[in-house]
């Protein structure tokens, strides 16, 4: 899977995390430094910087219409960007540490996680957006719903809602999956996902990204070496991936049926591992199959973030090391099958 | 019916015949016949009443000639010829005044022919007594209907495998080949199967197996047997092109058995008494035609074979006697034109494999080609013969010729005779090519003269190249000189057009090669060394697919050594019918070192290496031509990935168990995700749609080059 990636470097610290739009053509990314950046996917040339915040920003998000953007960073401050033109519309002000924010899929509500740090219990908060252009800087102080996810004492990391809405699906320090009541705020299912596979103690939730075709199922990536797949309504395990080294992202590739794993041996512990390689790929696994096809070099640190390009033909992923690395799937990439697939195309072509 | 006639046959059924006692009459007369005397002829002319007499006098004289008639016994005048309406019947009887002048009739004058219309058949009466006895009429028993199962079972075989027969010890199995693995059994090997050896069909539709009471026919899904042939002690059989017939050779004469009761069950009649060559029909298994050895071939030690030619077709078939050719119709088995070919001083003769495209013809033509040597006043001849018109297509004589064989190509556009010729001396051998070009006007020959001696040439399947093994006969006889050389032959191409002329396209010196083994698709070649002492194996690519000829897409050949393997001890060796695989083989009735089989890829690969003690043979199952037309097989062609994914991933997992599980497991993965997955696609169907997204246009810009100008 040889592939010419694009590297992006506007960024003066490491990533934290990287986003398509839905028609793929922009990407969104944040990193450790106080701006955010908006590439065209297409060439690496940067559109524009988003800035405002005050120090690290943890996580970004677009809506469906690329109309909106949100941040939410380490200076206790959820953004609102108006897309077009970079300006900051909005900000709210958060009791802690934002860890993430995630818009819904008719982009009318906004998640966004304060960390449980600095003696803040752990939440969820969830914004009702004004979408009329003219209302962007009028939004709610006041988010309509606050779901603490204190369980435990351990707290939320990642989440996102599902394609409905109606519920949210949150990954935590301890391993665990939790779906809510997006309205109520009502714990409606738990399941270990982590924690299980391996034997690491840090078993923390790094990542979840829904299924591109539908968000009817999602995927988790973990500190404890492995990713899993989720189903959203059964929420049972579907399946898991096992990586060799800790995982900070996850993503699931739409036109094939792969995973793209990334991680790595965190900074301060790769001196002093035998395995100074640091295992700085990106890992892509057969999605059905849970075997690992290949990988891709490039980084100089853990990968952070990957997202994959909407319409399948490529990745991003944001690096430790500051970097953006945008990769094109090659003919390799797509005509790769298994035995199994390539016997069920042939009987599905009428061959047999 | 008549009432009196009705009375008559009611009487008839009221009195039986076994309860009136004769035996007071019996005694009175002291009535006590031996018939053993007494001839029944049948088959004589029917003569009117006046002409009976001469009719009477003549068959006197002829059946006097072995005995003497007793005119003075119970028939008077010692024939007895019956009238009916004023015409003999066509039988009658003769009293011998001995036994023996009986038996000698009828085994002197049976058969006789008494002219162009009559042939009389002579049996003694005494044979009645042997006759049945029972006295009503027995409808014979009509075997009910025995099914072996689906004949060509083994060519709907899911995974497409070719069949092999293996012969070790005493045993023979059909077993599935597996390439490498040890080869899966389709029937348990069977002790015993043949006393000889096994043969198959050449459609492969029957397996033969060999017994010294004759050869049995075996088949279908699991090889139930079809038919017996009884011939005793039968030692070569062969088939017509198309299975409808088969020829089998023993070197013991048939004799009539001695009993009646066993003369019923015996295929033969009189006729074939003292015959050792016997057509058969394969349809009903019964004796068509029976012949004894041309006087020439009895006593020899090496029979050549096969004896009966056939055309491709079935529709006729040949031997040759001495002086003449007799060509039979099928399927009356009557000499075409009921006379031999008289062809002095005839060598060899070969059917055209095919129909032979001539100019000027649309109709199916069979030919055949023959050649006869030098004799006193005429040169030594090759000929091609129209096949029923007996016309002579074209002759070609030649000159100081030692030995001619006879190639046809196997669309028979082609005859390749290579001609031995001597120097005026006769000393040393040399070969002629002749080619015969059988689709041109007045069929044109093209001759090749060559230094060397050819001791083996093949054309390539389907084309008109060849390779040719020769060498030059310069007296030093030692065989430990390697001084084989190796031609590859095409036509010599300029620009896309061929000259038409043959061109040596390569040639190997210095060489012990012996075999040319062609695939039967072409253009792969086995040129082996079969020895005793060592054997190779050099695969070849007479077209090969390199830098040469991508330039040049019009040559026609391009020789590239793939590999060369060694087995010494190889005896034989055969490619499948579909020119994947070679199987190379030592075989214990030729020597007992090393014997077992190998199984090579068409590119040299070893894939399998199976010593066995007394591994006698290895035998191919043939296949019958494709039912798919060209398009068909084009369209295969074209999507040959598709088609090939599913037996790839057959492979992989035969070739590991391991590989197999995961493979397995992968299916089952795979299933279980679609099974998932499609409850969600009801779903989506519905929701799809709601969400429009843009078309969002793209431009990528490469720089191609970067200048710096300096601007002053």
């Amino acid at each position: 899977m040889a592939m010419r990636p694009i590297k992006l470097m506007g960024h003066e610290r490491s990533l934290t995390q990287v986003k398509y739009n839905r028609e793929g053509d922009l990407l969104f990314s944040v990193a450790k430094d106080n701006a955010a950046s908006i590439w065209f996917s297409s060439n690496g040339e940067r559109l524009g910087t988003l800035e405002g915040h005050q120090g690290v920003i943890w996580s970004i998000d677009v809506d469906p219409e690329t109309n909106l953007c949100a941040t939410g960073g380490g200076d206790l401050a959820i953004k609102l960007w108006k897309v077009e033109t970079g300006q900051c519309v909005f900000t709210w002000e958060s009791p802690s540490p934002v860890r993430r924010v995630a818009f819904s899929s008719d982009g009318k509500r906004l998640l966004a996680i304060a960390d449980q740090v600095m003696g803040h219990i752990g939440t969820i908060s969830v914004y009702d957006l004004k979408t009329n252009e003219s209302d962007f800087n009028n939004q709610d102080i006041k988010p309509s719903l606050i779901i603490e996810t204190d369980q435990n004492n351990s707290k939320s990391n990642v989440a996102n809602f599902t394609q409905d809405g109606k519920f949210i699906i949150s990954g935590l320090d301890n391993g665990y999956v939790n779906k809510y009541d997006s309205n109520t705020g009502e714990l409606i299912q738990s399941i270990q996902a982590h924690g299980i596979h391996t034997e690491e103690k840090n078993i923390s939730i790094t990542d979840i990204q829904f299924a591109p075709e539908d968000k009817s199922y999602f995927i988790t990536s973990s500190k404890d070496k492995t990713a899993t797949l989720i189903d959203v309504e059964s929420f049972e395990i579907l399946k898991v991936y096992k990586a060799d080294a800790p995982m900070n992202t996850a993503a699931i590739t739409p036109v094939k049926d792969f995973v793209i794993l990334g991680g790595g041996q965190e900074a301060r512990n790769v001196t002093t591992t035998a395995e100074s390689q640091g295992k700085f790929e990106a890992r892509f696994y057969h999605k059905i199959f849970e075997e690992e096809i290949g990988r891709v070099k490039g980084h100089f640190g853990p990968l952070n973030t990957v997202a994959v390009h909407p319409n399948g033909a490529g990745y991003a992923s944001g690096g430790e090391d500051g970097f953006i690395r945008v990769h094109e799937f090659e003919k390799s990439y797509f005509d790769f099958l298994f035995d199994a697939e390539r016997s069920e195309k042939a009987a599905a072509s009428g061959n047999i | 019916m008549l009432p009196e006639e009705e009375e008559y046959l009611q009487l008839e059924k009221e009195i039986k015949l076994d309860d009136i006692d004769f035996s007071d009459l019996e005694e009175k007369y002291n009535f006590e016949i031996t018939l053993d005397n007494y001839i029944l002829v049948d088959g004589a002319p029917i003569a009117p009443e006046s002409k009976v007499p001469i009719l009477i006098k003549v068959l006197k004289k002829l059946f006097s000639s072995v005995g003497e008639i007793d005119e003075n016994g119970e028939i008077k005048d010692g024939i007895y010829m019956p009238l009916e309406n004023g015409k003999s019947k066509g039988y009658l009887f003769i009293q011998y005044k001995s036994n023996e002048s009986a038996e000698l009739a009828v085994k002197k004058l049976n058969g006789k022919k008494l002219d162009q219309n009559h042939r009389l058949l002579v049996n003694k009466l005494s044979d009645i007594e042997n006759l049945p006895e029972d006295k009503e009429f027995n409808e014979p028993e009509i075997e009910p209907f025995k099914s072996v199962g689906y004949l060509n079972d083994w060519l709907v075989d899911s995974q497409g495998r070719d069949q092999i027969v293996l012969h070790f010890n005493e045993n023979v199995g059909v077993y599935w080949n597996k390439k490498s693995n040890e080869p899966e059994p389709v029937i348990e090997p069977r002790k015993g199967f043949t006393s000889k050896y096994s043969k198959f069909s050449p459609k492969g539709t029957y397996l033969f197996s060999i017994h010294p009471q004759g050869v049995q026919s075996w088949g279908g899904k699991d090889f139930k047997s079809i038919k017996r042939f009884f011939h005793n002690q039968v030692r070569l059989i062969d088939f017509s092109p198309n299975e409808n017939y088969m020829v089998t050779l023993s070197p013991i004469p048939i004799t009539l058995p001695d009993s009646i009761h066993e003369r019923q069950q015996f295929p033969f009649g009189k006729e074939s008494e003292g015959h050792k060559l016997v057509i058969w029909d394969m349809n009903n298994g019964e004796p068509v035609r029976t012949f004894a050895l041309p006087p020439h071939l009895e006593h020899q030690k090496e029979m050549p074979w096969p004896l009966v030619k056939w055309s491709f077709d079935d529709k006729y078939c040949a031997r040759q006697g001495p002086d003449a050719l007799a060509i039979y119709e099928t399927p009356s088995f009557n000499l075409l034109d009921k006379k031999l070919v008289k062809i002095d001083g005839i060598q060899d003769f070969e059917w055209a494999p095919s129909s032979v495209p001539l100019q000027n013809s649309k109709q199916i033509e069979h030919v055949l080609s023959y050649w006869t040597p030098e004799s006193s006043n005429q040169t030594a001849r090759v000929a091609l013969m129209s096949v029923p018109s007996k016309e002579i297509l074209r002759t070609v004589n030649l000159f100081q010729v030692s030995d001619c064989k006879m190639h046809w190509q196997d669309q028979s556009k082609l005859l390749c005779v290579k001609v031995d010729r001597h120097t005026k001396s006769g000393k040393t051998i040399f070969s002629n090519l002749e080619f015969f070009k059988t689709t041109e006007k007045d069929i044109p020959v093209e001759k090749i003269e060559l230094k060397d001696v050819v001791v083996n040439f093949a054309f390539e399947p389907n084309s008109d190249k060849f390779i040719t093994i020769s060498r030059l006969d310069d007296g030093n006889p030692n065989p430990a000189i390697p001084k084989n050389t190796i031609t590859f032959w095409a036509k010599e191409t300029k620009g896309n057009k061929t000259n038409g002329k043959y061109k040596a396209y390569k040639e190997i010196e210095n060489k012990h090669s012996n075999t040319i083994v062609w695939s039967p698709k072409g253009k792969y070649v086995i040129i082996a060394t079969v020895s005793r002492s060592s054997g190779e194996l050099e695969f070849f690519d007479f077209l090969f697919d390199d830098e040469i000829l991508s330039k040049n897409k019009n040559l026609p050949a391009n020789v590239k050594l793939l590999r060369t393997e060694k087995f010494s001890g190889m005896t034989n060796l055969s490619w499948d019918p579909s020119g994947r695989f070679l199987a190379c083989w030592s075989s214990s009735w030729l020597h007992l070192i090393e014997n077992g089989y190998k199984i090579y890829e068409f590119t040299g690969n070893l894939l399998r290496d199976d010593s066995i003690d007394q591994f006698k043979e290895f035998i191919w199952r043939p296949r019958p031509e494709s039912l798919l037309s060209n398009s068909d097989k084009k369209k295969v062609r074209s999507n040959l990935k598709e088609y090939s994914a599913q037996f790839e991933e057959i492979d992989v997992m035969e070739a590991d168990a391991a590989v197999k599980e995961a493979i397995l497991a992968r299916r089952k993965q795979l299933e279980d995700w679609r099974k998932y997955r499609s409850k969600f696609h009801e779903i989506n169907k519905a929701k799809n749609d709601e969400a429009i997204e843009e078309t969002i246009e793209e431009i990528k810009e490469e720089i191609i080059e970067e200048k710096e100008e300096i601007v002053e």
